[in-house]
């Protein structure tokens, strides 16, 4: 491959929530800079900037990834899934997003996009994930508003009813 | 904060990434999964000219088995070791250990020669590595060479590794028979750097306790089987030997202590394990 030039913009290409997208990003460019700014996802937020909080969580290629410790060039031909994949249709919400809304798992939101898709990448390889893994899962964010215990039960509602089991709708948490 | 201006360049081969770190010196780094270095990166902690990605390098990605110890190249990440079928009895004192490197999320991306490139003197990875004494395989355009762990670690982020190579891959020894391993650490969340973190090695006639996060660089010390006051003077002597310093996160007498009582816990865990398996 030629070596990206430092004060040009490239153009990449990859695989953005199942549909092919576009940038032109300078090599230093961040992951969540090219989705925010570049391509307008701002789904994706962005907390500290250094990998610590997990606010920036995307998927890429099914694994959780910091977009914040992702250049944009490192992308290239991958597979990225972000936030705005959740909703399976405008005005609905997928299984972890309504399990969220039911436990109050979220109040001002700033770290929801990030946990949702830590959940999300993890429940997809493991369905039958137990609570302390899950609790592992949503120990590499930062939430500075819940608390997590709400956090927790969704993650473990929204398990289940992904695998198909039925549950009482009645939050664990008032 | 954002990364200052670098030039980029996916390497497709080793020889490509070898050529242009030998022709760029220290104004280029590798990056593999880039938990260490972009961090640096966007804090501007670090300016290279040039990045070199090798994560696209085939040949650098499946670990294999070779005279005794798994060795593990650059483009392997700490989530693909640890979901190896059977590292728990292949490399016992790293499935215990990887748990605590960072979260899911990091180990996904992140490998283990990074770690050891980056010689963060709390990492557990290096830890590990010189606990069970591996070696570390550098190759630049010119040659190949292995250093002994205990040789390549030289200060704060400081390692033996010139300009001009790459941490090609490390070399963990597998499990022996009559061996016992244990890890144990103290942090103030799971998965922040560790306070202390030990590694300990026994077998039926010495002792190796390592210790991270308290000198500048993971620590080893080799003992006979020792037990009761002997222990505990060989532990204390240790705690003092290793300079320990005071910061936010600690004291240094606290960070004594801590080797006193995790080297304890960690060389009593390993030599039960180590009876245990001599039956
Ligand atoms: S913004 Fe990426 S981890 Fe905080
Ligand atoms: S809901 Fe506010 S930080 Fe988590």
């Amino acid at each position: 491959m030629p070596r990206l030039d430092a004060v040009r913009r490239h153009e990449i290409v990859f695989s953005l929530n199942g549909a092919p997208a576009r940038v032109e990003v300078e090599p230093r460019t961040l992951l969540t800079d090219a989705l925010r700014h570049g391509l307008g996802m701002t789904g994706t937020h962005v907390g500290c900037e250094h990998g610590v909080c997990g606010a920036c969580t995307v998927a890429i290629d099914g694994e959780p990834a910091r977009a914040c410790l992702t250049l944009a060039v490192a992308v290239e031909g991958c597979e990225v899934r972000t936030v705005e994949a959740l909703a399976p249709e405008p005005g609905r919400l997928g299984v972890l997003q309504a399990a969220f809304r039911r436990h109050h798992a979220l109040q001002c939101g700033f770290c929801t996009a990030g946990i949702l898709m830590s959940l999300d990448a993890y429940l997809r390889c493991r369905p039958h994930a137990t609570r302390a893994e899950l609790t592992e899962v949503i120990g590499g964010h930062l939430c500075r508003c819940t608390g997590y215990a709400p956090i927790i039960a969704a993650a473990v509602e929204a398990a289940a009813v992904l695998r198909g089991e039925s549950i009482e709708e009645t939050p664990s948490h008032a | 904060m954002k990364p200052a201006r670098f030039d980029y360049l996916r390497a497709a081969s080793l020889d490509e990434a070898l050529a242009a770190i030998a022709r760029h010196g220290d104004e280029a780094r590798i990056v593999a999964g880039g938990q260490s270095l972009v961090p640096m990166l966007n804090m501007r902690l670090t300016k290279p000219g040039l990045l070199v990605d090798v994560m696209r390098i085939e040949t650098l990605r499946t670990p294999r088995r070779e005279n005794g110890a798994l060795v593990v190249p650059a483009g392997t990440r700490q989530a693909i070791l640890l979901d190896r079928p059977h590292v728990a009895d292949e490399l016992p004192l790293l499935a215990a250990a990887l748990p605590f490197v960072g979260h899911v999320q990091t180990r996904a991306r992140g490998t283990l020669c990074g770690s050891v490139a980056h010689a963060d003197p709390s990492a557990e990875i290096p830890l590990c590595l010189v606990a069970l004494e591996g070696e570390v395989h550098l190759r630049s355009a010119k040659r190949a060479r292995r250093v002994r762990a205990d040789d390549f670690f030289v200060g704060m982020m400081v390692t033996d590794r010139a300009h001009d190579e790459l941490v090609e891959a490390i070399g963990l020894p597998l499990r022996a028979p009559g061996t016992g391993y244990a890890f144990a650490e103290v942090g103030r969340r799971h998965g922040d750097f560790a306070i202390v973190a030990c590694a300990a090695v026994v077998d039926g006639r010495r002792m190796r306790l390592a210790v991270g996060g308290v000198a500048d660089r993971p620590t080893a010390r080799d003992w006979p089987l020792l037990d009761g006051t002997a222990l505990d003077d060989a532990l204390n002597a240790l705690a003092w030997d290793l300079g320990a310093g005071e910061d936010i996160h600690a004291t240094a007498r606290y960070r004594r202590d801590l080797v006193r009582r995790l080297g304890r816990r960690v060389l009593e865990q390993a030599a039960e394990e180590a009876r245990r398996c001599q039956g």
